[in-house]
């Protein structure tokens, strides 16, 4: 007997804060997410993805703003009231219910008759390849069965939304790829609108429509996997987003699209600038470790090798600038511990940022 | 669970819960108060509070029960228990949670059943076998008898508190060079201390407020002060009233004194007995 | 280059290792004064109490004790007056302690709350027993308030009486029935109730799908030994109850066996028979916890 629409255009979170005690945990909130959209809340730990998660499962109170369903305000229902579809990090499978009662329990919840019940568990079963497994308890499935049969309970009721709470975090790396074909191979079927919490940049980039990356309970930037990582607006999600490069300098020269940057040392980075650049003034560029390379010029950023790893296709390494400054960067061939090289990255693949406030 | 907006039925239950447990509590205080305002009234007969105060019947009592003596008794008792079950226990603890041997699931039985049997149901055959060996009514007698749930109790507090330590801690001491009584003193006592510590508090609360064992036992020379309570309260028509209330005052000061310092290391749940939460 | 393989015997591990192997060195040693007074003071007496009971102290055959003892209803009628009082006590405690340990799982202060439960335990059924004797006496102060609000006419007639044990007994045991039954509570997973939230279940559906059949287990460990200390009960059976007739309870029995008639071998037999109604309980009810699931209540390997 659920209170919310069983269809819906738009999830909209206006100006949602959620605190505990003196702590701000979300802060003012503002987000759309349209029907049959997979988004990522995407965020290091703590930011405030698995509070927003929560406050649109009615798990937690909002403590201020508002949830809206279309015309509906749902931040008043309580969880039983909304019809989600839930997927738990640690999956919350009933201990003592075997899959198929599991899996059949949200529709027992809501009176659906038994007949009905049993087709449409068999035919989850069968989505997400459990079918030899129904009569199993939880506790003799694996870590990546249990996955499916959670995600299995939260999509057999046909709700209009599912959350997803890091379900793949528990799982090791290999069964975290596959369980990560299963789940977009299942959104394609189903079509349904996502919600999917996580950490990991790269799950985030591969699953979803659209990122929403939060920090310290605010919202950084929302874009698309693309535009997330080829451009982040900001430092700190450029950062977040695998820019592990953080070169200051001074912005001396213009042309285009690009800016030029005195770094120290008579070395220069060209890059694209971001909102908030001006000429003259301090700013720091972000390349990935991937894309600063030894170059011949003079006018690369000189350094010492500290330490180098071999992975497979190149060697990355670790050095560090007369200045003390330390960069990671990746090379083809393998270099001597205590070279001293300089580095350079193509100007599409640097981006420079106005330096933090204080 | 999820507050706010809670329906009204759940909040008249939520409120009927409180309610009980708030009249649980209030009774209890009025229990106990009213064992302790009697103590110091010097008359109270169909009155809400007594006609005047006074401290004499503690003094009463004092002589009256002999409750110098009793409290020596008691001092011993639960001091020689106290001692001797750390003494007995913490050792078989340790090896207990160190060692896995053939009959160990054997001995974790025997050291189980005491504190799952009630203490009337083996402390009958306990008393015959004392009396019948010459040490019925005495002091030792006293304290073989409290032994028995005490000792196990220590051994089954301890062995988690012990598994939680690394045993790397004692390799590593004895790779630096520590012998078995320098790995004992520097090592495993300090860490072991606190828990011991509770333990042992754990024991003298315990056994300060066992009645049956010691009733069974005990001879005129040799009550604890439960006993001697229990027997004045029994004879009751006898002696005023006020005065074996204030017996009971001094014994409640006795126990709630250690319940306070017991509490200060350890979770009031510790002082149930150890919950079977192993699922079998 | 090699050299020449030794000939020399190589030797097996010697008792000292082989012992070790199977875990048993100077430190397993340890065990032995705790098994000895476990040996000595509960084996022993329960054994010799066992034997003793088959030698009656008139003389007579093996069950004589026994025999009398069911043949005499003052004493056989003991088994019932004290399963008349420690069952429906169990039940009770249980019944209040569920909804209050759901409760008070929720606060965040249960410290408070569980130290002043801890208070009956630690005062004991004595205590409790003479300071019942004037609080619910007829001058007592709970008679006075419940007249006082005109909810009583005359007193309460409940000291000296099956209520007076069966009350005492409720506040002794209650609170251990409370802190057991708040344990298993604690232990469920809380993720296990929001996922049955998202699923559409009412508070109820919840409690009754979700944390019911998985309490249940931990429940019944918690009757049985809630049940065997009221089953025990002796001082309060005495002080606030009727010890002459309608609680004279099994342990009344045995003591005055032992310590009135000074026949050892008969009181041995009452504590058998003590002890063998309690495990008939107690397996009973373990036999049916056989039947429910008894596996973890956390929610996943994760």
């Amino acid at each position: 007997m659920t209170v919310a629409p069983t269809k819906f255009e738009t999830l909209r979170l206006e100006g949602v804060s959620r605190d505990f005690g003196t702590f701000n945990a979300l802060k003012n909130l503002d987000l759309t997410i349209r029907r049959g959209e997979f988004v990522a809340l995407l965020g290091p730990s703590g930011c405030g993805k698995t509070t927003a998660l929560n406050c649109i499962a009615g798990l937690l109170d909002v403590t201020g703003g508002r949830i809206m369903l279309d015309d509906a305000r749902i931040d008043t229902l309580r969880p039983e009231e909304r019809g989600f579809g839930m997927v738990f990090q640690n999956y919350a499978l009933f201990p003592h219910m075997n899959v198929r009662r599991n899996v059949g329990f949200g529709l027992k919840m809501r009176g659906v008759p038994k007949p009905e019940i049993d087709r449409r568990v068999d035919e989850v079963l069968a989505t997400v390849r459990l079918t030899s497994q129904a009569d199993k308890l939880p506790g003799q499935l694996s870590g990546g069965q249990q996955q499916r049969v959670a995600i299995a309970r939260a999509i057999v009721i046909a709700p209009p939304l599912v959350l997803m709470d890091e379900p793949l975090s528990n799982l090791d790396a290999k069964l975290r790829l596959e369980m990560r074909g299963e789940i977009r191979r299942i959104h394609q079927s189903l079509g349904s609108t996502t919600i999917y919490v996580t950490h990991d940049q790269e799950e985030a980039l591969s699953l979803a429509d659209r990122i929403v990356v939060i920090r310290e309970g605010v919202i950084r930037q929302v874009g698309t996997p693309a535009e997330l990582f080829g451009a982040p607006a900001h430092l700190d999600v450029a950062d977040f987003m695998g820019f592990r490069n953080r070169v200051p300098g001074r912005v001396i020269g213009r042309d285009g699209d690009f800016v030029t940057l005195d770094v120290g040392d008579g070395a220069r980075l060209v890059g694209k600038p971001r909102d908030g650049v001006d000429d003259g003034a301090a700013a720091i560029a972000m390349a990935r470790p991937d894309d600063l390379v030894p170059i011949d010029a003079a006018t690369g950023i000189p350094a010492e090798i500290e330490t180098i790893e071999y992975r497979g296709r190149e060697y990355h390494g670790l050095a560090r600038t007369a200045a003390g400054l330390e960069v990671f960067f990746s090379s083809p061939t393998a270099l001597a511990r205590g070279a001293k090289i300089r580095l350079g990255a193509d100007p599409d693949r640097v981006l420079v940022y106005p330096e933090e406030p204080r | 669970m999820f507050a706010a907006r809670t329906p009204l039925s759940t909040r008249l239950w939520v409120a009927g819960v409180w309610l009980f447990v708030a009249f649980f509590v209030v009774n209890l205080f009025g229990l106990i108060g009213s064992v302790l305002t009697s103590s110091f009234a010097t008359r109270w007969l169909g009155t809400w509070l007594p006609a005047g105060f006074t401290t004499k019947w503690y003094f009463a009592a004092w002589d009256e029960f002999q409750l110098g003596d009793v409290l020596w008794v008691t001092f011993q008792v639960v001091g020689s228990v106290v001692a001797l079950s750390g003494l007995v226990g913490v050792p078989a603890a340790y090896a207990l949670a160190r060692r896995e041997f053939p009959a160990k699931k054997a001995v974790m039985l025997l050291l189980l059943l005491p504190l799952l049997v009630p203490p009337v149901t083996y402390g009958i055959p306990l008393a015959t076998v004392l009396y019948k060996s010459g040490l019925g009514g005495s002091l030792a007698g006293v304290i073989l008898a409290n032994l028995v749930p005490t000792v196990p109790f220590v051994v089954l507090v301890m062995i988690p508190f012990i598994e939680q330590i690394d045993p790397r801690i004692e390799a590593a001491a004895r790779v630096f060079g520590a012998s078995t009584p320098k790995v004992f003193v520097y090592v495993l006592v300090p860490i072991l201390l606190p828990g011991v510590l509770a333990a042992l508090l754990l024991v003298l609360v315990r056994t300060i407020a066992m009645f049956e064992l010691t009733f069974l036992v005990a001879g005129p020379g040799s009550q604890t002060l439960v006993v001697a309570l229990y027997y004045a309260v029994f004879a009751a028509g006898v002696r005023a009233v006020q005065s074996i209330d204030a017996m009971a005052v001094i014994y409640m000061i006795t126990t709630l004194v250690w319940l306070i310092i017991a509490l200060r290391f350890v979770n009031p749940t510790q002082i149930v007995a150890r919950a079977k939460r192993s699922n079998t | 280059m090699s050299a020449a393989p030794s000939a020399r015997r190589t030797e097996g591990p010697t008792l000292t290792q082989k012992l070790r192997a199977r875990g048993l060195d100077g430190v397993t040693l340890l065990v032995l004064p705790c098994v000895v007074v476990a040996v000595a003071l509960f084996v022993y007496p329960f054994l010799y109490g066992l034997w003793l009971s088959f030698h009656p102290k008139a003389g007579g055959d093996a069950l004589t004790n026994y025999e009398r003892f069911f043949s005499d209803p003052f004493l056989s009628k003991t088994i019932w007056t004290t399963l008349r009082l420690a069952l429906p006590v169990t039940l009770l405690n249980l019944l209040i302690a569920v909804p209050i340990a759901f409760r008070v799982r929720l606060m965040k202060h249960q410290r408070l709350l569980t130290t002043i439960l801890v208070l009956p335990i630690t005062l004991g059924t004595v205590l409790i027993a003479e300071g019942m004797l004037f609080y619910f006496g007829p001058q007592g102060w709970f008679t006075r308030s419940l007249m006082w609000l005109g909810v009583l006419s005359h007193p309460l007639h409940i000291v000296h009486g099956y209520w007076g044990v069966f009350l005492s007994l409720v506040i002794a045991i209650f609170p251990f029935t409370f802190l057991l039954t708040l344990s298993y509570v604690t232990g469920i997973d809380p993720s296990l109730e929001q996922a049955a939230a998202t699923l559409g279940a009412s508070p109820a559906a919840r409690f009754r799908e979700v944390y019911l059949p998985l309490l249940l287990p931990g429940l019944a460990i918690t009757f049985c030994l809630s049940f065997v200390q009221a089953f025990s009960v002796l001082p309060s059976a005495v002080l606030v109850g009727d010890p002459a007739n309608t609680t004279r309870v099994i342990s009344i029995a045995a003591y005055q066996a032992a310590f009135e008639e000074y026949d050892y071998s008969l009181a041995s037999a009452i504590a058998m028979i003590m002890g063998a109604v309690q495990l008939v309980v107690v397996v009973v009810i373990l036999g049916g916890r056989t039947l429910l699931y008894r596996g973890p209540v956390a929610a996943a390997k994760g």
